[in-house]
């Protein structure tokens, strides 16, 4: 061995791969209207594609928009004190979500619900964190996904350094990491774009643009597509329809197999629009057109891809019937996890704060739980009440 | 005089130092058209144009250094940090630039860039939405800190932080923004010192020391007290460095006896600053060491635990027992191992 690092590694090749679209030109397999467009190079990507896959991506659409708005109601109804909603952005989630292997490695932001779903995710465990009943949701090794990132940005990073791990060790899994346009401005995302290039990581920065980061239009954190900064840093990239899960299927395919067989990263624009609010929290009358929302609306994820099935004869009631008691099953599920949810023990605020006993932390505990039996057999109800 | 809430009185506060001073620009996440995320700039971008409020790209260092440069350029930057989780991206620069400047310039270069925090939690939400970073900045030379706790007081001390030379860090408890009170909008800024703690309790027993969110709290607490006989004097610090510690050394020469109170975990805290530099004041009028009720030394925690992490009513008047010498819950954990 001599420094470690193999000199074709660090001279940050860029394999751009055969024939590639033009860096601002948008990847669309599937048009609003559900018409399905041959593509020279992406159609090789999704061949396997067949009848019962594409009704699979669709049920999958479906499925994961019922989660959302079971969410969305069990907030309304004070069951989480808060909720990301992820409508509009289901063909970005799914298409890339389903082209990844179970030995693959996810960092996202908060808002990739659809892509815990697709890494299996048991559903009351996305629920967790937002009725405040836990630190976080699940064991990032159970569905090789960290669990959600609030730090815009950082997750990048981290994906960054995961996919240096997998290329120490000689494997071929990829890490994969989502966020959105208003991350693109933070240094951490450059950063990692940086640190993957210079090491050629097997890691697919995949970027949701909808449009907005709250009540940011995407034109205040870049003046050309975003899609266009990675090749600055040597870093191949390209702009896909969000709405088209095929497309996005074909994208991450290629992505990730560039990245496993040695080609580096590859930074996937997915060009997307967050139709509901930022969070349960947020109100976008005060800043977004109505207008815009509709034109939006009309390039609908779900819609166009049922278009398609239709007109293949494949939209029958026997179908449809199927994917709604799926989809029926599936709330039912979530909303009975979230409401049989344990709730927590007051000592639980002092466990993991370290991996072994603590003298600071361990007399605190000490004293809390002295303080707490001092109200008797039923505890301390601390003053501002429980929520 | 008139009557707002908490948040609306920062509002007006900036208002009036942007109609004062040209100079004065305010810099953050989502503070034009939304009005930031608790609607603390409302309507400011409309009345004062996008040249003076400016939305700012998703990135709080590039905030924080370009709030440097237009300081450099002679403007007086107000920068919201959306929330006290999200200051860390920034405190390079607040540390080794925004601090540092005049020191390092030999006073050539002034920084007087404000940097607003909405902090502290009791608002159930998520991970890094509740935070109490201060002492983290109380360490840092060079910057001030203040922490305002009623509508007045946000009123005329965000137009003393703005008009101060130095960097200030202005930190909001977030869980009191729809809290209301009486606002005196003529009065004059300059004829205050922010720098000043306020007695807002008279007492002879106990001194009760606090800031920010905890200041009802605490109020609340002496009234409890008083019930059973027992008299705290409650004092608000609101500038958190320097520490207004002639202030707080009358009172304790008076009374004996001193609780401080904070969110912010206990070890390094503000808290233990102020029971050292007191202890070395004036420990001969001491009846007992200095105690502190604080958040533990824990990540925030998930919102259903939230109230117990944070100091409460009962909390603190458990640190009163302690101080008067009654039976409280450290009773008994004087010698143990731990
Ligand atoms: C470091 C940091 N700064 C600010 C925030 C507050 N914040 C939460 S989401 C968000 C907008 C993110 O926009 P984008 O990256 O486009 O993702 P989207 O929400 O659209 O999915 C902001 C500013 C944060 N979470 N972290
Ligand atoms: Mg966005």
């Amino acid at each position: 061995m001599t420094d470690g690092s193999s000199p074709d590694l660090a001279s940050g090749t860029v394999h751009p791969g055969p024939s590639r679209p033009g860096a601002d030109e948008l990847v669309q397999l599937v048009d609003p209207h559900g018409v399905r467009h041959p593509h020279g190079h992406y159609d090789a990507l999704v061949a396997d594609v067949d009848g019962p896959a594409l009704q699979k991506l669709y049920e999958d659409m479906v499925v994961v928009r019922r989660i959302d708005a079971e969410a969305t109601a069990l907030q309304r109804q004070g069951e989480l004190a808060l909720w990301p909603p992820l409508l509009g952005q289901e063909a970005a989630q799914i298409g890339s979500g389903r082209a990844l292997r179970s030995d693959d490695f996810v960092f996202s932001s908060y808002r990739e619900n659809a892509v815990a779903y697709c890494r299996g995710v048991d559903l009351a465990d996305i629920l967790r964190v937002w009725r405040g009943n836990a630190s976080s949701g699940w064991d990032p090794y159970t569905i090789n996904m960290a669990t959600p990132q609030v730090i815009i940005g950082a997750q990048t990073l981290h994906a960054t350094g995961y996919a240096m791990g997998i290329l120490n060790d000689g494997a071929d899994a990829v890490a994969v990491t989502y966020f959105g346009d208003g991350a693109t401005s933070q240094g951490d995302v450059n950063e990692a774009m940086v640190f993957a290039a210079s090491y050629q990581a097997p890691v697919v920065f995949f970027c949701q643009n909808n449009h907005w980061a709250i009540s940011e239009p995407v034109g205040l954190q870049a003046h050309v597509p975003i899609a266009r900064r990675a090749p600055g840093f040597g870093i191949p990239s390209v702009r896909v329809d969000g709405n088209d899960v095929l497309a996005c299927l074909a994208v991450t395919r290629e992505a990730l197999a560039r990245a496993r067989s040695g080609g580096g990263p590859t930074f996937i624009e997915a060009v997307t629009y967050r139709m509901g609010p930022h969070t349960t929290a947020d109100d976008p009358t005060r800043y977004r057109d109505a207008n815009e929302l509709e034109d939006w609306a009309a390039r609908d994820p779900l819609a166009r891809l049922a278009t398609l099935l239709d007109s293949l004869g494949l939209l029958d009631a026997d179908y449809t019937d199927s994917v709604k008691a799926t989809a029926d099953a599936v709330a039912a599920e979530l909303r009975e996890g979230c409401l049989s949810m344990p709730e927590p023990a007051p000592s639980d605020v002092f466990r993991h704060v370290y991996s072994a006993p603590n003298s600071w932390l361990d007399r605190q505990q000490d004293h809390y739980e002295r303080y707490l039996a001092s109200f008797g057999p039923d505890g301390g109800t601390p003053q501002e009440g429980r929520r | 005089m008139t009557t707002m809430t908490f948040g609306r009185a920062i509002t007006a506060g900036l208002r009036r130092a942007m109609d004062d001073d040209p100079k004065v620009i305010l810099m953050g996440e989502d503070i034009g058209k939304l009005g930031g995320v608790f609607r603390i700039t409302d309507g400011l971008q409309k009345d004062f144009g996008p040249h003076r409020v400016l939305d700012s790209p998703l990135a709080e260092a590039g905030i924080m250094g370009t709030a440097v440069g237009m300081a450099y350029r002679g403007y007086r930057p107000v920068v919201e940090i959306q929330f006290d989780g999200f200051v860390y991206p920034a405190f390079d620069q607040i540390v080794c630039q925004v601090a540092k400047l005049h020191y390092r310039t030999q006073g050539a270069v002034t920084m007087p860039i404000t940097i607003r925090v909405p902090f502290g939690g009791g608002i159930g939400s998520p991970e890094h939405h509740s935070e109490s970073p201060e002492a983290y900045f109380t360490h840092t030379s060079g910057l001030r800190v203040v922490s305002v706790s009623n509508p007045q007081d946000a009123y005329t001390m965000i137009q003393q932080a703005i008009a101060c030379n130095d960097p200030v860090l202005y930190f909001e408890p977030k869980r009191r923004y729809h809290v209301k009170g009486e606002v005196d909008e003529a009065v004059d800024p300059a004829s205050s010192d922010m720098g000043a703690a306020r007695v807002i309790t008279r007492g002879t027993d106990v001194t009760l020391v606090t800031y920010g969110p905890l200041v009802p709290t605490a109020r609340d607490a002496a009234v409890a007290a008083s019930d059973d006989g027992t008299s705290i004097e409650v004092i608000d610090l609101r500038s958190l460095a320097p520490v207004d510690f002639a202030t707080v050394e009358a009172s304790v020469r008076k009374t004996g006896r001193l609780v401080i109170t904070h969110e912010a975990a206990q070890s390094g805290g503000l808290g233990a600053e102020i029971a050292a530099s007191i202890t070395e004041r004036c420990f001969d009028h001491l009846e007992h060491a200095p105690v502190r009720v604080t958040g533990f030394d824990i990540p925030y925690p998930y919102s259903k635990l939230e109230f117990h992490h944070l100091p409460d009513l009962d909390r603190i008047l458990d640190g009163v027992d302690r101080v008067m010498r009654r039976p409280n819950s450290l009773s008994g954990l004087e010698g143990g191992a731990l």
